[in-house]
Formats: structure tokens, sequence, C-alpha cells
């Protein structure tokens, strides 16, 4: 099908969706260099007014990667709930965005009109949204997991605890694991990218991180974020809460990640028949990030943005406990500046909202982005206004394994505070136990002889 | 009394300083309200400073010229098909190609110049700065290795604007059997002055990471010059012996090093 719009006197033409959506795309780099980005200003209007007029059903007749080709296709077409749909299946595009910031479109009904969103309808609408209304629509969703505590209830704010260590060091980990639970974080999930895949260094963390947990009774989980396979490898000699993986928007990404949909499947179902969840069954963590399709050379011509809520379409078929988007770590030349990276961090937050996702943000950049803490202060507060279910605690915000910049403790407390929210509750009422906050919520000062300070990694 | 020193500092210490000694994250940095003191703001900014300054460097060729004099050794002038750093951050394609003067440059070297086991790369990548501080002392120690190895030498090229692979083209230019390639990584706050050396065996445009070897954190505080060299002159004679050089080539040169030690 052709897409077409004048302008003037002039007629922008737009061969297939695939094309329509990527130079419908407010500008960023990625899309440049893949060769997607609309060539003008006027012509990316362009693409969004004819966008605006595409009827969503469209969107179930033209796949943007063939069936044939790519199981996120498959999964997305044999998956797609035509009931909850039937709602909205009279809408264009341009519709659906008018519709999602009206009164009319409640929590309630925004929860049951999830499973009839494709990632494309999603994507599509984004793309004729301003940051505003990426906020405005996100923060109307509530999307709410559980595995030992409460996760993304109104105004809660939680955080993935960081503590990564350039040798994997237990002492070094368990020193800034400690730092931030007196800080307050890490009620989200304590998760460490391990330096090194190699199982035994993956076994002896686990251990660490669940003796800790079971010494102090934290509500919470831990998780390292090795491969799905060193994960599976594992998982019966060691204590793993969730499983991690990266994942992609189209088969080939994934293919690059070395998963399939049915090696997702398998672990799914294994980490569930391990039972380790108190109070839910959400035991899946993964994290994304726009670019990575292009980064593995398996965008099939779909722009970043899209290729990254396709990937909501793989996550939501696992249930996951948490889904990151860490916008800001894949480089400049994907997304090369503040203003991109926030653009980028709300569209993420908000479309993985609509496709009843957990969604949690990783707020970072890169020292060759032209990024600071400064861009890194308003993406927070924006995403803390928005709903954001979590955030990233990094000790001072400096990632010393990975050398890249996120949010600190500090941030976190910072959101909170301003925006009147708290940790997930189960994992509040342990911070008050422990003198950590107070009733007011408040950080407390922490004496020399607190329990925590008394911990020995490794004993 | 003044006044003012009646006041409390309102910055809060954490009671868990002792725990720095495990890690350099910046733990235990205190608070004032819920926000970082400034002390350490400050410091943070600084390392960031430092970072952001290594990516906008520009690559010294008068001054690794003139350093590089007393070695004899020929030296050309390269530079990528990015126009300038803003593209350079956002096209890492146009990084991996040589311009079109510098083709010409390596189309029209004698055949003296051709078919040489290594072409050494000088390459800014995203620390110039690393490169400025760094190519004379690993190339004090790495040049005579090298010659008592036997290993036949490339003109050394200097390359403006360049990513990793643009030794791909240059070395494939020069016909040289391997392409050895010297260059800036990305800074970090703890390092913004970091050398990377990549080893390619038979280099040709496309090749992908796969194909090559790499030995990272070259600089004071990390590897050490004398270290890197022998690394890298193991490798490349590796390299020439296995006639391949990236995953399959695997890097024991510790363990050689310690066995004949």
């Amino acid at each position: 099908m052709a897409y077409h719009h004048t302008i003037h006197n002039k007629t922008y033409q737009f061969g297939n969706l695939r094309t329509l959506l990527a130079k419908a795309t407010p500008f960023r780099s990625g899309d440049a260099l893949a060769g997607l980005a609309a060539d003008s200003y006027e012509e990316r209007v362009a693409a969004q007014m004819t966008l605006a007029d595409v009827p969503l059903k469209t969107f179930l007749q033209e796949a943007i990667i063939p069936y044939e080709k790519d199981e996120i296709t498959r999964l997305i077409i044999d998956t797609h709930d035509q009931s909850a749909f039937a709602p909205i299946s009279h809408f264009t595009v341009g519709e659906l965005r008018d519709w999602l910031l009206s009164d009319e479109a409640d929590p309630q009904t925004l929860q049951r009109l999830s499973p009839g969103l494709t990632p494309e309808m999603v994507a599509a609408v984004s793309k004729l949204m301003r940051n505003q209304d990426l906020i405005s629509v996100a923060q109307k969703c509530e999307v709410v997991t559980r595995f030992r505590n409460t996760i993304g209830l109104k105004g809660h704010l939680s955080v993935r605890l960081q503590p990564n260590h350039n040798t994997d060091d237990p002492k070094g980990i368990a020193a800034s694991i400690i730092d931030g639970l007196l800080y307050g974080s890490g009620d989200a999930v304590i998760g460490i990218n391990p330096a090194t895949d190699s199982p035994q260094t993956v076994i002896r963390l686990l251990q660490m991180l669940d003796q800790l947990r079971t010494q102090f009774d934290i509500p919470t989980q831990s998780c390292i974020l090795c491969h799905v396979t060193t994960a599976l490898e594992i998982m019966h000699r060691a204590p793993v809460d969730l499983v991690f993986q990266s994942i992609g928007g189209t088969e080939r990404t994934n293919s690059s990640f070395g998963i399939q949909l049915s090696l997702l499947k398998e672990a799914h179902e294994a980490a569930l028949s391990l039972q380790r969840g108190t109070i839910g069954n959400n035991v899946m963590y993964f994290e994304t990030g726009q670019g990575s399709a292009l980064s593995a050379n398996a965008h099939e011509g779909v722009d970043q943005q899209t290729c990254e809520v396709r990937s909501y379409a793989v996550a939501r078929q696992f249930s996951p406990l948490l889904v990151n988007t860490v916008v800001g770590f894949i480089g400049p030349e994907y997304l090369f500046d503040g203003k991109q990276i926030i653009r980028a961090a709300l569209e993420d937050h908000c479309c993985g909202k609509l496709l009843g996702l957990p969604m949690g943000v990783d707020i970072c950049y890169t020292n060759h982005a032209e990024a600071d803490q400064d861009d890194m202060d308003n993406l927070l507060t924006l995403l803390g206004v928005a709903g954001c279910n979590f955030i990233m605690g990094v000790p001072g915000a400096d990632d010393i394994m990975l050398n890249y910049q996120s949010t600190s403790f500090h941030d976190a407390l910072y959101v909170r505070k301003v925006l009147g929210l708290t940790p997930a509750p189960e994992f509040e009422a342990w911070l008050l136990r422990q003198g950590i906050l107070n009733s007011k919520g408040q950080l407390q000062q922490v004496g020399k002889m607190h329990q925590l300070l008394g911990y020995n990694a490794g004993e | 009394m003044n006044r003012e020193l009646q006041h409390r500092n309102p910055v809060q210490e954490d009671p868990w300083s002792s725990l720095k000694a495990f890690t350099t994250a910046r733990i235990a940095i205190g608070r004032t309200g819920t926000a970082i003191p400034l002390k350490e703001v400050l410091s943070f900014k600084l390392a960031h400073a430092h970072a952001r300054d290594a990516v906008y460097s520009r690559l010294d060729t008068m001054l690794i010229q003139e350093q590089l004099q007393p070695f004899h050794i020929d030296m050309l002038l390269l530079h990528s098909s990015v126009a300038d750093r803003q593209e350079y951050l956002q096209r890492p394609d146009k990084g991996r190609r040589l311009d079109a003067h510098s083709i010409e440059t390596l189309h029209t070297l004698p055949i003296s110049s051709l078919q040489k086991d290594v072409a050494i790369i000088i390459a800014d990548g995203l620390s110039a700065t690393a490169m400025n501080i760094h190519t004379l002392p690993l190339l004090a120690q790495l040049l005579p290795m090298l010659k008592s190895a036997g290993i036949s030498l490339s003109p050394v090229c200097l390359i403006e604007q360049a990513r990793v692979a643009i030794g791909d083209e240059a070395g494939e230019l020069l016909k040289a059997r391997m392409t050895l390639v010297l260059i800036g990584e990305r800074p970090g706050l703890s390092a913004a002055d970091s050398m990377g050396a990549y080893i390619t065996f038979n280099p040709r445009i496309g090749n992908t990471d796969e194909s090559r070897n790499c030995i990272s954190n070259i600089r004071q505080e990390g590897l050490q010059y004398e270290q890197a060299a022998g690394k890298i002159c193991y490798l490349l004679q590796e390299a020439v012996r296995l006639q391949l050089s990236g995953v399959g080539l695997k890097d024991n040169y510790d363990a050689t090093a310690r066995l004949e030690g």
C-alpha cells in the first residue's frame, strides 16, 4: 500500500508502512546513520500527517517485517487480542492519540486495551505525541508486579541497586550494596552486571547476594545480569531469583544476543519452577534500548524506536518483574544528545506502559554523548512525573565497571522527595525497621554500630 | 566568637568510609539533605570535564612526528572521510574509511614501501589526548622489539578522525600482512587517556571485530608500556605463525613470559 501527502505543490510518497514510520520519527542520529530518517523537516511532518490518517486496522494487515521472516512478527500477529482491540478498531493513529489524552482513556480502560495494541500501533501513535503527551499517557497507566515486594504502585518509585565492580570482587560489591541500602535503594532488585560471564563468578555472586538478603531479611530480589543460558545452566546449583536477558525487536537482533523465543520460554518456565518468589511470580528481568537492532546490523529497514517497541512484545510474553530501557548507554551515533536521550526515554517508558510492561529507565549517558548530569536531572524529574516504576542507583552515578554515568542513590532520594514518592511498601517498612528512614520518609543518620555495617562479605 | 562558626556544617558524613578500601566506586560520599555534597559534585564534574576535553582533543601530529624522528621511520599524515568531530561521533561508518586524498597518498607510494609485515596506524579515536601522551613511550619500547624479531614495517600512518576499522583500508592499500592500530579509547570518569591496541591479520575492508585482538587500558596507571609492547609483539608473531588473528588467536603472553622467567 502506498502512502502520500501533499503540502503546497509537493507530494511526499512513502512506499510502505515501514518507511512511513521511519520518516515520521522525531529526529535521532541512529535513524540518520541507518539512512532511514526524513530528508527534511517538512518531509517529517508530511509523514506524521500521513501517519495520523492511517487506520489502526492497517497495522494488522501490513507487517513491517514479513511474518514468514521474523518470529517476533509472528508473535505479535498470533497473540493479538481482537476483542480487546474492538473498542478502538475504527480509529486512525491520529484519533488514537487524541483519545489517549482524553479523560475517557482512564487507567482501567487503558489496562483492558493493552492486549489489543500491537507494538507498531503504539510506536506509531508515540511518534505523533509531544513529550508532554508521552508523560500524560504513561502517568495514567499502572503496571504492578511482584516477587518478594510490590513494584509499580502509584505513588511509589523503586530503585535497582547496581553495585558493579571491575573485577567482581565480592567485598567491593558488598561495600556498594551497603552504601545503597543505607541510602534507601534496592527495592526493585539488587542487580550486578558481572565483569565476566563465567558460571563460577555468577554462582559466587548469587550466593553472596542471597546470604546478605537472608541475613538481614531484606524484602527484595537479586539478579546477576548474565546471559540467559548461564542462568539456565546454574539455577539448580545457585540461588537464582530473577532471570535476566537483553532483548531486541527483530529475530536477527535476538540471534545476535544468542537467544530465540523458545529459549526465553524455557528459561521462564525453569525460573517459575524454582518458586522463590514469596508474594508473586514475576521472575524475568529484561533490558532493552533503542539502537540495538542497528548496532547488530539487524534492523530490517525499521527505525530504531519501532524496533524498540517490538522488543516489548517479546517482554510481555513472559510477565517480567522489571523491564529496563538502558536509554543512553548505546552512544551518540544512536542518540546524540540530551534532547534525543530524553525524548527516547519518554517514548520507551510510555510505549512500554501502554503495552502493559513494568517499565523502568536507566537514565544514563556515555562520555562521548552530548549530555551531562543536568540532562539526567531533567529526565529523572520527567520520568518521576510520568510514573516510572524504577530507576538505577549507582554510587555517585559513576559505574566503575561499565564506564558510563547513570543515576545515584542521592538522585533517587531527590526525586522521591520532590514528588512525594516512596519505595515499594514492603521495602519501605524494612527501611523503617532498620532506622534508615523515619516515618516522614526522610533518611536518617545511622550510627557506626548499625548492623548492616557489621556485614562481612565472604564469611 | 564569629557568628558563622556557630552554624553546623550541613554536610552529613557517612560513618562507613572504611568501606572505601574495597572499591573505587563513589561510596560514602555523604549528603546535604538528599543532595551530594558540593565537594563531590565538583570532583565528579572535573572527571567528566577531562573526559569531554579528551573526546574533543586533536591529534598533535607535529609533536608525534618530531618525537618519532630519532627512530627514522617513514610517516604519513592521513585523514578519515569524516568532516569534523560532530560528524565523527554520529557517523562511525565514515570514521572507518579514508578520505580521497589519503587514498591517493597510499596509491602513489613506491613499491619499496609496500608488502611489509606490519602497518602501524596511530589513530585519535575517542581520545587524541591518550595518543599524544602514549605514542612515544609505547613505540620506544615496541620498535626495538619488532626490529629484533625481524618484523618489517610499512610507513607509520597518523590518521585523524579515525575508528579502529580504518586500519583495514589502510592496511589493504599498503598490502601489509597485519595492522597494528593504536587508538584512543572512549574516556571514562576514572581515565580519559587510555590507549587501545588492535591487531588484525590480513587487513581487508569489511573485517569485523571478531577478526581482531585487542589490548586495552594502556596508560601510566593501567597496562605499562613495556608489558603492552611485549604483548603486542607476541601477538604479532603468533598471528604470523597461525596466519590469523581474532578469536582463534589466544593471548597466552603472560603464561609464556612466566614460563620463560
